[in-house]
């Protein structure tokens, strides 16, 4: 007799051009530890959102049950009080408040009129036991580690009385002993009747922790696996997490011997110093002319960091190291001083940092080489107009006119966008961060295959993406980043996802 | 009628500003019976419109950058009496005294910006430091005489004076100042043929334009508009220093907004800053400039208040901020950055000043004016917000 504590039926959600979860079906067990895998764009964490009432009700298809009821959260506060305690990837605490005012905060206790300070921190300082951190609840939470933070956030969801604990990759920036610990809090947990949701890429942790595994893959369960009764291991997870063959979706290309090295990097290390975490670590990798490098990794692995190091180091990490670019040792103190050089680099952000948004095309595709279209600081107008219009054309931007503010065009249309701002600078190298993220599938075929025509003409393109298909569809040749390093340099035509997967899943 | 009618809606919040100011003068016009339309009003109004819109362009840059400049009320205030000062007391020229006063203004305004662009600090407390700064070192330099009277004649000019009337005569519309006029009708046929060059490159291109119907009519009217301010202004002394200083200041600060790399990048800046930086545009190096051109903007500012009252007074400059802060804002700037056009803080300072000219025409109560003024600045916000919210 199965005694669910949640059932989700036939969950749908859709997000414009993309449909990110598709008839899903979810079960869990009361008392028990269950495992969300998959790779990245899954849908696990629109899952979990959908569950926590991020997405109200009204805005997806299908039924969640609680136990045994049904219920239609507007809210988080609404699954906040029916015991749900959902911990994200970026904490939600505020740092320069002390660890029991954070632990209580919006359920602060009170007597008359004002706080009481005292039952509060009496309180606190029970439920820090529950997660067995022996600190001082006055202590402010900025002092303290990552991975202490971590369980802070779990007392504070235990202080609502959290039947049903949701944790979205608790482990992804916690050290090895932080690890441990947070697994074997969660274990106690459950003994004292707390039901957990964890999400993880680490498949290892994954396999000593959960009694039951849900893999999720392109929006769909694919198989619910319970430790007790199926054989479960690294190998079949993997085999679920990226059973599908890639279809006809990348443009055939034609496969030349590349000799030139135009981009050499070399032992390159970043530090970030408002952290002192060391986001890279001896970093070694060249890009040939013409040629579409893969740089696979899961979210968080340092691929993002290492472009943007490379690419004048915006974030002002410490780096170390050589780029050697078209044959001169080069270093970059501004992302201005790359693109002079020939180095470009297409933002995995294109809403938060790679366009402005409330500005028209054609002043958003100009804004990286202005000086192409201007004579003594002042721009010619119909000349700026002709090459926006150009772009518009050449690569089928589907937009009323070049006035059109960028905010109002379709994802696949801003990455175009995007595209031809960073063509018009004329780059030798172009770094492609997450280039189809969030586009449909027609305007991804129509991104590969301007990337095909562009490497075609000798250009070098560098393509960091999340999607295991499309760094096989893609790419040439296939660098592996995990935790800050490269940990494997793949042929293109013999890479399998699955040797992908385990080399980013090492630590 | 259709195509007039898109254009409306296109641009309704920047037509709304010019309906607004009409409406208000209009309101104006019939409670004082028609003096608030007088030439003499109207050139006084202008006038004393001057050394606010000149703060107001520079504060527009700055709020499109997303920052604030708390400091240039004072700072002009000082300035103008520093003016004063080297006039009276130092004994410079007039060409050197401006000169040397509007390169302190650029110093200032980059002395404010400097641990904004490189600590990081919050622009509204630097700026807010330069305020008290600047009021002290105000009240410092009027210390010893109080009010430094300045009797510089030349430089007066420059805030009471008019451009001498050359083609003076008594046979040929008399009362009227007629070298204003021809500079007005000159500017009405450079508008005309510029207009029409531009449409007809607009065309060698195929771009979109307006119909040939709807073109001439937007020609008519707008040259009917600068022809009855061309005859109003005429109608008193003519065209004010101030004026022509004021309408120079625009015509810069809107070329360089609209037509050149620098202005691009000052929009992108206040765009999405971290998209303009990873665009190749320096960051800190923008907002030094911004800053120091709201700080040469204090200095002309200063310059033409200390001008216009013939001396510099311990008060100067109080408030001004904050008058230009209204003005951008009436004028359609966006505290969310990237926003805003220095022609419109240009209709946002006349707004402003004619709300405060009319009602002290009317003898309104000056509680009230502020009560008023507050109310408008309000309704302009709010406006601004929901139609932007609609169109996006």
């Amino acid at each position: 007799m199965s005694d669910n504590i949640l059932e989700m039926r036939h969950i749908t959600k859709t997000f414009p051009g993309v449909r990110a979860l598709n008839d899903v079906n979810f079960e869990v067990r009361r008392g028990e530890i269950h495992c969300l895998v998959g790779e990245n764009g899954a849908g696990k964490s629109t899952l979990m959102k959908v569950l926590s009432g991020v997405y109200p009700h009204s805005e997806f298809e299908g039924e969640i049950i609680l136990n045994g009821k049904k219920v239609e959260f507007k809210n988080i506060h609404d699954s906040e009080d029916a015991g749900i305690g959902i911990i994200y990837q970026e904490l939600a605490l505020v740092p320069d408040m002390t660890v029991y005012e954070n632990i209580m905060l919006g359920h602060e206790i009170t007597r008359g009129m004002t706080i009481d300070v005292q039952e509060m921190i009496k309180r606190s300082t029970e439920l820090l036991k529950r997660v067995r951190l022996s600190i001082n609840p006055t202590s402010k939470v900025k002092d303290l580690g990552i991975g202490k933070r971590q369980l802070v956030e779990i007392a504070k969801a235990l202080s609502r009385n959290v039947q049903l604990l949701i944790l979205d990759e608790p482990t992804a920036a916690l050290n090895e002993d932080d690890c441990q610990n947070l697994l074997e809090i969660l274990r106690e947990l459950k003994t004292q009747g707390v039901t957990s949701i964890m999400i993880s890429h680490k498949l290892k942790e994954v396999l000593s922790i959960a009694d039951t595994i849900t893999v999720l893959r392109d929006g769909q369960t694919i198989c619910t696996l319970d430790r007790q009764k199926d054989v479960v291991n690294e190998q079949v997870l993997i085999k679920h997490m990226v059973g599908r063959s890639i279809e006809n979706i990348y443009p055939p290309k034609k496969s030349k011997p590349f000799k030139d090295v135009i981009l050499e990097v070399k032992n390159w290390n970043a530090i970030d110093l408002k952290t002192g975490r060391k986001v890279l670590n001896n970093v070694n990798f060249k890009v040939y002319k013409g040629e579409v490098v893969g740089l696979s990794g899961l979210v968080g692995s340092g691929r993002t960091e290492l472009a943007r190091s490379l690419f004048g180091n915006p974030d002002g990490y410490q780096v170390s190291g050589d780029i050697i670019f078209k044959g001169k040792k080069q270093r970059f103190g501004h992302p201005r001083d790359a693109i002079r050089a020939g180095l470009a680099y297409a933002t995995e952000d294109r809403k938060g940092n790679g366009l402005v948004l409330i500005k028209s095309i054609q002043e958003n595709i100009s804004l990286a080489n202005l000086q192409k279209v201007s004579r003594n600081g002042v721009i010619n107008e119909e000349l700026d107009k002709q090459t926006a219009m150009n772009f518009v054309d050449s690569l089928s931007i589907k937009t009323p006119g070049i006035h059109q503010l960028v905010m109002n065009l379709s994802g696949g249309n801003q990455q175009k966008v995007s595209v031809a701002k960073w063509l018009f600078v004329e780059p030798d190298v172009l770094i492609f961060d997450e280039p189809t993220r969030g586009i449909d599938v027609g305007a991804k075929y129509e991104i590969y295959t301007i990337i095909n025509d562009l490497v075609s003409k000798g250009m070098s393109i560098v393509m960091i993406s999340s999607e295991l298909p499309e760094i096989l569809g893609m790419s040439d040749r296939i660098y592996v980043v995990a935790n800050g390093t490269i940990t494997g340099e793949l042929d293109g035509k013999s890479a399998t996802q699955e040797v992908i997967m385990q080399l980013a899943t090492q630590y | 009628m259709s195509e007039l009618g898109t254009l409306l809606k296109k641009n309704v919040r920047e037509y709304g500003m010019y309906i607004a100011l009409a409406v208000i003068m209009a309101v104006f016009t019939i409670l004082s019976h028609g003096v608030f339309l007088s030439s003499r009003n109207i050139v006084n109004l202008l006038n004393q419109t001057g050394y606010m819109a000149v703060l107001a362009v520079g504060m527009t840059l700055v709020i499109v950058i997303r920052h604030i400049d708390l400091s240039v009320g004072f700072l002009s205030g000082f300035l103008g009496a520093i003016a004063a000062v080297a006039l009276t007391q130092w004994n410079w020229s007039v060409g050197v005294t401006i000169v040397f006063v509007m390169g302190l203004g650029i110093v200032a305004g980059l002395l404010t910006a400097l641990p904004v662009a490189s600590l990081g600090v919050p622009a509204f407390v630097a700026s807010l430091a330069g305020w008290l700064i600047y009021r002290g070192a105000l009240m410092l330099v009027t210390a010893s005489t109080g009010t430094i009277i300045v009797p510089n004649e030349a430089f007066n000019a420059l805030g009471n004076g008019y451009v001498p009337d050359i083609f003076a005569s008594d046979m040929f519309l008399p009362g009227l100042h007629k070298t204003t006029l021809v500079i007005g009708l000159i500017a009405i046929i450079i508008y005309i043929i510029s207009q029409i060059l531009d449409r007809r490159r607009k065309m060698q291109y195929k771009f979109e334009v307006l119909s040939s119907g709807l073109f001439v009519a937007q020609l008519i009217f707008v040259s009917v508009i600068l022809g009855f301010i061309t005859w109003i202004l005429a109608g008193y002394n003519g065209l004010s220093w101030t004026i022509v200083i004021m309408l120079g200041v625009v015509l810069i600060y809107n070329f360089v907004t609209q037509r050149t790399v620098l202005g691009r990048h000052i929009y992108a800046v206040g765009g999405n800053p971290e998209a303009a930086e990873l665009s190749g545009i320096n960051v800190k190096k923008i907002t030094m400039i911004v800053f120091a051109s709201s700080g040469l903007m204090a200095a002309v500012s200063g310059i033409l208040f200390t001008a216009r009252l013939k001396s510099a007074t311990p008060q100067a400059g109080q408030l001004g901020e904050m008058d230009a802060i209204a003005a951008a804002y009436i004028g359609g700037v966006s505290a969310a950055g990237g926003v805003g056009s220095v022609m419109g803080s240009l209709i946002g300072a006349i707004v402003y000043m004619s709300l405060m000219n009319g009602m002290n025409l009317l003898g309104t109560d000056i509680s009230l004016q502020y009560i008023i003024r507050g109310l408008v600045l309000l309704v302009a916000v709010i406006f601004d917000v929901t139609t932007r919210k609609r169109a996006a």
